[in-house]
């Protein structure tokens, strides 16, 4: 396997080209992901086409260069009509990737992923599949404000016959996309937006991350941190800064939020008897929320401090720079809000 | 029209009629959970459309589903089982009157979700286009519907993507307890299909051989690949909205009210030679009886093991 360093943005393009060569089903469907349709200046010689966006964000560009317009499909600013018709493909035999531009224009695309996506294989008896990938962009940082920076992935995590997958790093990016892909059920793929410049180790192989599987990222004995997406960075930070005091802090990357991996996150907890959960979602209903209820009722008797939460603030994103930092979770915060467990754990190192 | 459709279709409207009459009859004594819609007198519209289709085209439907499943070919046995909650139901006794589904029949599900249909058969017709086939997608929807966003929102993709799709709306006069003549500023749906660049037909929704005739005419272009049509079927509903609406919004003056399809088809029928009489009240004592065995079989079923709570939510 050769080592090479690529952006999360290549290992997510990179994962769907792979499953478009590998299986003629899938279909990339969603507002502009090539952009330029019946442009006549962007069709090529050969008769192959140009995108003009390739995303929003320009992370499928070249798909429909190689796979052309029948399979990367550009609709128009119309969520509900071709979320929809994605669940009905997917219902009768493709296996579409839909793009929700962001998850904040969730509203419009709701009832296909809730009423019909989700719930078909139930109300008919197990009689359908829908292997459906719907991608998505979450998080704050970029400056949007309050309609495109929201963390929204626990909202999808919240239905039942949804998986939810949250990716950290380029690595996972690119499993987890194929893993999704390949998941004969409606995966939602939540990518933060701040993640995509950065770059990591990317096998060029086709390889699967497991669905619903957590990953301990740095081992511990003293705390236990949970964290999603962008904040297994700042549990890395907290860990680090709290190593020169002795504490040694267990970081868990959850990587998928629905069906979230109970087995590992409990029996870290069982083992530290700390925890710690970071989520960029609004504080309250949460999936930082769901894991600390989950911990109380399984494992108190392994707790010996209060299990914290740290999230955004009850509020809106806003639009100011200072005022956005201060929204997102970073490593002060982690460390002021658990400042309480941290003083009682360096008591206990240095008595 | 030849005999053999007229027969089949014949006999399709009166497994509706004597399914939704009884319907009516165990809902009142209590056999029935929930809610149920009930199709009596739109008979004319899912019979005259289904006469064209095979197992591989695909419908979605509406919550008022129960004549598209039954001329799509779903079993009735298991339809009666499924709405009366039961373990032998098509869908196990989960779904209930508003998700009758078989997809393997290419029946999609009736939908709980006024609107909910117009996307998801333009995703059928994609599916179509995409692997080569060589079938149609049908969306029943009622006029309620049609006010929903995600009737433009539907109808636009189709359109653009050329899908092999069908919009048939049965407009039988009410969305709900609201008449069409109020919620819709336009007169008719069917006048807003040149919108969307496809061809918009109204016609006589009592008579299944003018939805017969539209139809096939719409199959043709689909298959031919020049897109979607739209046709609005001009219909009425014997029953209320739901079981237990009292129709404080029905007129004597409302159109086709004092109309029946199944009384219309059958003197057509005759006349034209596609049916003797005798065949016709062959028919009509075998759909009664064909229904009635669905009771007692649905009565039979036991009810769903409660294990079953939790399976089928994954693949």
């Amino acid at each position: 396997m050769t080592e090479r360093k690529v952006t999360f943005m290549t290992a997510i393009n990179e994962a769907m080209a792979q499953s478009m060569r590998k299986d003629e089903s899938v279909i990339l469907i969603g507002t502009d992901v090539a952009g330029g349709a019946e442009v006549d200046h962007l069709v090529q010689d050969d008769g192959r086409y140009d995108d003009a966006f390739g995303g929003v964000f320009g992370l499928s560009k070249g798909l429909v260069t190689e796979f052309g317009r029948r399979r990367v499909i550009d609709t128009p600013i119309a969520e509900h009509g071709y979320f929809s018709a994605a669940v009905g493909a997917a219902a009768t035999g493709l296996r579409p990737i839909a793009e929700l531009m962001f998850n904040d224009f969730v509203g419009f695309a709701l009832d296909p992923i809730l009423n019909q996506g989700a719930k078909m294989r139930y109300m008919f008896g197990g009689k359908a599949k829908i292997p459906l990938t719907v991608r998505t962009v979450h998080g704050a940082g970029a400056g949007a404000a309050a309609q495109h920076s929201q963390t929204l992935y626990g909202l999808f995590g919240a239905i039942p016959g949804v998986k939810v997958v949250v990716p950290s790093n380029p690595y996972d990016a690119k499993g987890l996309m194929l893993a999704a892909i390949e998941d004969d059920n409606l995966v939602v793929f939540s990518e933060d937006k701040m993640l995509y410049g950065i770059k990591g180790d990317v096998p060029e192989d086709y390889y699967t991350i497991e669905i619903g599987k957590a990953n301990v990222v740095r081992e511990g004995s003293d705390l236990t941190i949970v964290a999603i997406g962008k904040m297994v960075q700042v549990a890395q930070e907290v860990a680090e800064r709290l190593n020169p005091d002795g504490v040694e802090v267990e970081v868990i990357d959850l990587r998928t939020i629905a069906p979230w991996d109970q087995e590992t996150v409990i029996e870290s907890v069982k083992k530290t008897g700390r925890l710690i959960v970071i989520d960029e979602s609004n504080p309250h209903n949460n999936t930082a929320t769901d894991i600390a209820s989950v911990v109380a009722d399984k494992a108190f008797d392994y707790l010996d401090g209060p299990i914290k939460t740290v999230c955004a603030p009850n509020t809106p994103v806003p639009f100011a720079a200072n005022l956005e930092k201060a929204y997102i979770p970073d490593a002060n915060k982690v460390l002021h809000v658990a400042d309480e467990i941290i003083e009682d754990l360096k008591k206990s190192h240095t008595m | 029209m030849d005999q053999q459709t007229a027969l089949w279709i014949y006999q399709k409207m009166n497994e509706i009629r004597f399914f939704e009459v009884e319907v009516h009859h165990i809902f009142g004594k209590g056999l029935i959970p929930g809610f149920v819609h009930l199709y009596a007198g739109e008979e004319a519209v899912a019979t005259g459309v289904m006469a064209l289709l095979d197992d591989e085209d695909y419908i979605t439907s509406t919550h008022r589903g129960h004549g598209h499943a039954i001329a799509k070919g779903c079993d009735i046995k298991g339809m009666m089982a499924e709405i009366m909650g039961k373990k032998d139901g098509l869908g196990g006794g989960k779904g209930g009157s508003m998700h009758v589904a078989d997809i393997d029949r290419g029946m999609l599900g009736a939908n709980g979700i006024v609107g909910g249909g117009f996307g998801l058969a333009a995703g059928a017709a994609l599916t179509i286009k995409t692997l080569g086939q060589s079938h149609v997608a049908v969306c029943f929807f009622g006029d309620g519907a049609s006010n929903e966003g995600t009737f433009h929102e539907g109808l636009n993709l189709a359109s653009i993507l050329d899908l092999p799709v069908i919009f048939v709306c049965e407009n039988n006069q009410f969305g709900e307890g609201t008449p069409f003549r109020y919620a819709s500023a336009s007169e008719t749906v069917a006048e807003r299909a040149p919108a969307y660049n496809m061809p918009g037909v109204r016609v006589d929704g009592m008579d299944v051989e003018a939805v017969y005739e539209a139809t096939e005419k719409a199959i043709k272009r689909a298959k031919a690949g020049e897109g979607p049509t739209l046709i609005e079927c001009d219909t009425y509903r014997h029953f209320g909205h739901f079981e237990g609406d009292e129709q404080k919004y029905k007129t004597d003056q409302d159109p086709n009210r004092d109309r029946d399809p199944i009384t219309e088809f059958r003197e057509k029928a005759t006349k034209n030679k596609w049916m003797t009489s005798e065949q016709a009240d062959e028919i009509e004592s075998n759909a009664k009886k064909t229904v009635e065995d669905a009771v007692a079989f649905a009565e039979a079923s036991p009810l769903p093991d409660e294990s079953t709570l939790y399976t089928d939510i994954f693949a």
